[in-house]
């Protein structure tokens, strides 16, 4: 036992190993439980007609983006324009859930930011949003024809996740089934 | 009178307090208005915090959904507090939560293989480092002892008692 020495050592490389792979891991980001389970049905009211509503039923056979998002949320702000990017592009349709939010603010930051939504519908007192997990805005789910939710993010997207992380995943979600 | 020159001002003195307590009363009597309660059913509303009490607050991680004041955590509330409210059982409710959040939502985390480690860690931890001790005990105790000739306990008292040239002298 000539390297026995080296025992501390040993250990506290390890223990620094763990402590250093902690420091990469981001606490705020909570997996959700919902990934792989059929996204929460909901029929709420559209932004821009109030009298008319909408659901995740109307997006069956669709390939889409859940895209929870406030005026009074700062990131939001961030992540716009990579929305209106990707709505542009045409490449996949997106749906937004206007969460606990004024009917007016939100109508006049869309004008004002661009409007990449499909539809927008409003969860103003976030039940919807409870459905869903969100704890937080930005959060966009990705969610596929059968209406099965494949993946969350959470935080706001940047291009990196655009075209690392959200379009090779609806590409291979739009050629299956 | 003697007597009356104390009397009379002592006198004045408690009336000078009786007409300032006069006046004083009705203003109390206004103030202290009927405490309106807290909740309409407060034993709901105990079940409702002691539930959210083990319940964490998503947003701020180390506060619980009880505790916090972030919106999040008034909605959770509000839900646990409706759903209780509706005849759900509390551990309905904790499904409820844990469907939506994760375990991450539970500050007791329930056993399962994802978490063995986190509830046995310690356990081997202790299980682990007392049996190495018990080892290292007893290996030491079957160390043979030190067993001097007549001879080197002979230096040996003579270094101890500070003579050395002694102890050099045995050894030559």
């Amino acid at each position: 036992m000539k390297a026995k020495f080296l025992v501390p050592l040993a250990i506290f490389l390890a223990l620094a190993g763990f402590l250093g792979y902690g420091l990469t891991l981001n606490p705020s980001v909570v997996p959700s439980p919902l990934v792989g389970k059929p996204a929460p049905a909901f029929q709420l009211a559209k932004l821009d007609a109030p009298q008319e509503t909408f659901g995740v039923d109307d997006m069956r056979g669709q390939v889409w983006l859940l895209n929870v998002w406030a005026s009074w949320c700062v990131s939001c702000r961030q992540e716009h324009p990579y929305l209106v990017e990707m709505a542009g592009t045409g490449g996949i349709p997106v749906i937004g859930l206007n969460y606990k939010d004024e009917r007016q603010a939100a109508i006049g930051w869309l004008r004002a930011q661009g409007d990449p939504y499909l539809a927008t519908v409003t969860d103003e007192d976030g039940r919807v949003g409870i459905e869903y997990g969100v704890y937080g805005t930005p959060e966009t789910f990705l969610i596929d024809k059968d209406g099965v939710i494949r993946y969350k993010h959470i935080g706001p997207i940047n291009r990196d996740t655009v075209q690392k992380v959200l379009m090779p995943m609806i590409a291979e979600l739009s050629r299956a089934g | 009178m003697p007597v009356d020159r104390f009397v009379r001002p002592l006198n004045a003195g408690i009336a000078v307090l009786l007409f300032a307590a006069l006046f004083s009363l009705p203003s109390v009597t206004l103030s202290a208005g009927e405490a309106t309660p807290v909740a309409e059913n407060p034993e709901l509303e105990a079940r409702v915090q002691s539930l959210s009490r083990n319940l964490r607050c998503l947003v701020c991680q180390n506060e619980s959904v009880a505790e916090s004041r972030a919106p999040l955590a008034v909605d959770l509330r509000a839900q646990v507090r409706e759903q209780l409210g509706a005849g759900k059982s509390e551990a309905e409710v904790v499904d409820f939560m844990v469907s939506r959040y994760g375990d991450f939502v539970l500050y007791r985390p329930p056993f399962k293989a994802s978490t063995a480690l986190l509830w046995l860690g310690p356990l081997v931890l202790l299980v682990g480092g007392l049996g190495w001790l018990l080892l290292r005990l007893r290996s030491r105790e079957q160390e043979p002892a030190l067993h001097l000739t007549e001879d080197e306990r002979r230096r040996a008292r003579a270094l101890l008692e500070g003579n050395p040239a002694d102890s050099e002298e045995q050894r030559s």
